[in-house]
């Protein structure tokens, strides 16, 4: 398989950053009010890959992370807030996050749901370990039951335009997904210019990533409207070219329940609603689950629940 | 070789997989966020505004302005007769000698300055009544119409103590009282643009905004007094074609300043000729939207949906002529449609609204006779059918007309709506050509990533303002004005200080 026989579907595709903040500012205008709201914040739930990967994660921190991954909301709030109206039970998330290690933690807190697992791999966060190393932690993940790998593309070999390396690289980690769903994380904050990550987006969807994924998380400049709304744009001019959809997931500094309904704005705006389920979009996230219920309750009673309310795991 | 089939085939579902909906998990359609009416309060009557009073029109004349969302009125209006029009140009001559024309450029600038303040502490009240008046998004006039508008205050009140710079070298004169008439599409942002001009250069003003939208005119004569503004400095009179022509007719009147259709701009000129009076015009337009095969797709496709669509079409240089490059017309159309069939069509008042009403049933009727006519001359035709329409008020869907002639009705004319039409081109001369082919020169939209390209092209355009990557975009500083049948002179800028000013060497 070759790069360069297919260099007229990987042609660079220009990509205008002024147009691009622009076209973010008008869908985080969008007033989104009463029932949409509500459905808005379950769907961020819905759409949600709980992390944590942290180096002091232990059995127990990830038992609890599953805990919260299952019953988001306590069962006490869940309670009182039944009484309300326009109440949904509060679904559960659609994946938690773990480093290969705690898979089957995982695997085991969660038997019984439909709870994905993910896993990072590829000598996450920086994906600068030898490929041999890299596919050997895949399969160990895929093998301890994750059902989805978020791998990191090797951004010194991008950068320093090899793009045939990070291609192969990407095609030889799906081959030992096998079953397994593939994230790709481009690592956006890295790549420079947004014209990089459109490319690396096609480079990745054309190499057999199922999902393409915008940050760590271990860096500071993470997801944003922008980078998103350029992956977004490669994914519609893919599935055009293909007829294959594939997902997105903006990961890392999506904090916030207002955040996170900008992002499905967009997403309906520019996908289309198609795309607002989790096998084709997630969150990556970990402080915007308590936010969004904090929402939620909010919603449905019409005043805010201290902090307390709502636990931490 | 890399093959697209085998990645699909090796792309199976996971094992595990969940049952998920089938379909999204949010609302498709946005619930209402309505901006509150509250915050305006609209007289039943108004009455005209002249030598800093609010007087009856002689004979008590009046006529509805209604809110074209729901065709419903929303308060009557003086019509002035050419004796209003005859007091209120006295006043203004009155203000000129006894005050006005001897105030410095600082005492002018300062007032200039506290309009501007003003029109920004009251934003909300003015968008609210912008919208209700003229049909326009609330999100439109919030954020554009409304800050241009305390912009364009803002950097003439900058002007006004420095215009020995403007003309560097040369001395200047006031003219007297300037005769200013403007359309119904941008109703303060048009106001402000020729009253802000004319004080800073020390004239006074007689303004009649158009017959349906003179709401937020007349709410920005209580903003002048608040100001300080002299009485007589700025009188408002309202009324249809007869006020405006004889307020171009009256003698006193040193300079005549329109913005509106070419047809009435071109009766203006005739009318005007053979007398004192200087003229400057803001015409029409028919300009032409550029898009190479280099450019960024996406970005260009909502440059093309702002340059058409933004205020339903009721922008004078509006891309309402799209010439795509043959090579990528199948991908530009196909991502038009899409993205045309999320455009919000409906009440303006709704903070997610994209397209409004159409400001009045008249011009509702012309749109709609175009589009018939459209049809009936073969370009095929396409709007978003599954796009919902509000059942009472001037509503009509976005859409376009491709493969259009060149000699078609609907590529010459214009129309002044949300309607565009698709041809291409095959090289950049033939761009240059096929877009410099109008009797218009507005405006022009370049789109490529090459910008060697865009300046050779700019070279080759007959059009007052070239936009590159982007549309409709405005600016104070930036003149603004057409070549041939879209007018005479520009507006904005430093420019925009000549037209009223003579000039002495």
């Amino acid at each position: 398989m070759s790069l360069e026989t297919a260099s007229f579907v990987l042609k660079r595709v220009p990509v205008d950053s002024v147009g691009i903040q622009e076209r973010c500012n008008f869908f985080t205008q969008r007033s989104i009010k009463k029932s949409s709201k509500l459905d808005a914040l379950y769907a961020s739930i819905q759409l949600m890959d709980l992390t944590t990967l942290e180096g002091s994660d232990t059995p127990e921190r990830v038992k609890q992370l599953c805990n919260k991954a299952r019953y988001p909301m306590t069962p006490a709030l869940s309670e009182q807030l039944s009484r309300m109206e326009s109440f949904r039970p509060i679904p559960s998330v659609a994946a938690v996050c773990v480093y290969p290690e705690m898979v089957s933690v995982a695997v085991k807190a969660l038997q019984g749901t439909k709870i994905q697992i993910a896993s990072v791999a590829t000598g996450f966060p920086s994906g600068q370990t030898p490929l041999k190393t890299r596919l050997e932690e895949v399969t160990f993940a895929v093998e301890a039951g994750a059902t989805e790998i978020d791998m990191v593309i090797q951004r010194g070999a991008f950068l320093s335009g090899d793009y045939q390396r990070v291609y192969d690289e990407i095609a030889a980690v799906k081959e030992v997904c096998g079953l397994a769903h593939l994230k790709v994380i481009l690592e956006t904050g890295e790549l420079g210019t947004l014209e990089k990550v459109r490319f690396a987006s096609d480079l990745a969807m054309e190499a057999g990533a199922d999902f393409i994924k915008t940050s760590t998380g271990k860096i500071p400049s993470a997801a944003s409207l922008p980078v998103t709304l350029v992956m977004f744009q490669a994914i519609a001019d893919f599935y055009t070219r293909t007829g294959r959809k594939i997902g997105m997931k903006p990961a890392g500094g999506i904090r916030t329940a207002k955040q996170s309904i900008h992002y499905l704005v967009m997403l309906q705006e520019t996908l289309g609603p198609e795309w607002i389920r989790p096998e084709l979009f997630r969150f990556g996230a970990s402080a915007l689950l308590n936010d969004v219920l904090k929402q939620i309750a909010k919603q449905l009673t019409g005043h805010y629940f201290y902090d307390k309310a709502f636990s931490l795991d | 070789m890399l093959d697209i089939h085998s990645t699909a085939e090796r792309n199976k579902s996971p094992a595990k997989k969940a049952s998920y909906p089938a379909q999204g998990l949010f609302q498709a359609n946005y619930d209402p966020s309505i901006e509150s009416d509250k915050v305006v309060k609209i007289r039943a009557t108004y009455e005209l505004f002249i030598d800093g009073k609010w007087t009856p029109a002689e004979g008590g004349k009046t006529f509805l302005t209604l809110n074209p969302a729901t065709g419903k009125p929303l308060a009557q209006i003086a019509e002035a007769s050419s004796k209003d029009v005859d007091r209120a140009v006295q006043a203004a001559k009155r203000a000129y000698e006894k005050s006005w024309r001897s105030t410095s450029g600082r005492d002018r600038g300062r007032i200039l300055f506290r309009i501007a303040r003003i029109l920004q502490e009251r934003a909300r009240e003015f968008a609210v009544l912008e919208t209700l008046d003229n049909g326009k998004p609330i999100r439109e006039s919030r954020e554009i119409d409304i800050p241009l508008a305390a912009a364009h205050f803002f950097y003439y009140a900058g002007w006004a103590d420095k215009l020995e710079y403007a003309v560097p070298g040369q001395r200047f004169q006031s003219l007297g009282v300037a005769g200013q008439i403007i359309p119904w599409n941008f109703p303060l942002l048009m106001a402000a643009w020729k009253i802000a001009p004319a004080l800073a250069t020390g004239n006074t003003v007689v303004l009649k905004p158009a017959e349906t939208t003179p709401l937020t005119a007349l709410l920005l004569a209580e903003v002048l007094q608040e100001a300080g503004l002299p009485d007589g400095v700025v009188n408002i009179i309202t009324g249809a074609s007869q006020t405006g022509a004889a307020l171009v007719a009256h003698p006193d009147v040193s300079k005549i300043a329109f913005t509106g259709s070419t047809e009435i701009g071109k009766s203006i000129a005739r009318q005007v000729a053979g007398t004192s009076k200087k003229l400057t015009l803001e015409l029409g337009g028919k300009s032409a939207h550029l898009i190479f095969e280099d450019a960024a797709i996406d970005q260009a496709v909502e440059g093309i949906v702002q340059g058409i669509y933004f205020n339903q079409g009721h922008v004078c240089c509006a891309g309402s002529r799209l010439l795509v490059e043959e090579s990528i017309l199948e991908t530009i159309l196909s991502k038009l449609k899409r993205r045309i069939r999320t455009l919000r069509v409906g009440n303006p008042m709704d903070k997610n609204t994209d397209l409004g009403a159409i400001n009045s049933s008249e011009q509702l009727q012309k749109i709609q006779t175009l589009v018939a006519l459209g049809k009936e001359e073969g370009g095929d035709f396409y709007e978003p059918e599954s796009t919902p329409l509000p059942t009472e008020g001037y509503f009509h869907r976005p859409c376009f007309f491709s493969s259009v002639p060149a000699s078609s009705t609907l590529s010459r004319v214009e129309i002044f709506g949300p309607v565009l039409t698709i041809s291409t081109f095959r090289t950049p001369e033939e761009a240059v050509q096929k877009a410099n082919d109008t009797p218009y020169g507005l405006a022009a939209g370049i789109w490529s990533d090459k910008g060697g390209k865009i300046q050779k092209v700019a070279r080759g355009l007959k059009a007052g303002v070239i936009w590159a990557n982007t549309y409709n975009k405005f600016d104070p500083c930036s003149p603004f004005g057409g070549y041939f049948e879209s007018g005479w002179g520009r507006e904005g800028g430093r420019h925009g200080l000549l037209p009223y000013l003579e000039v002495q060497s």
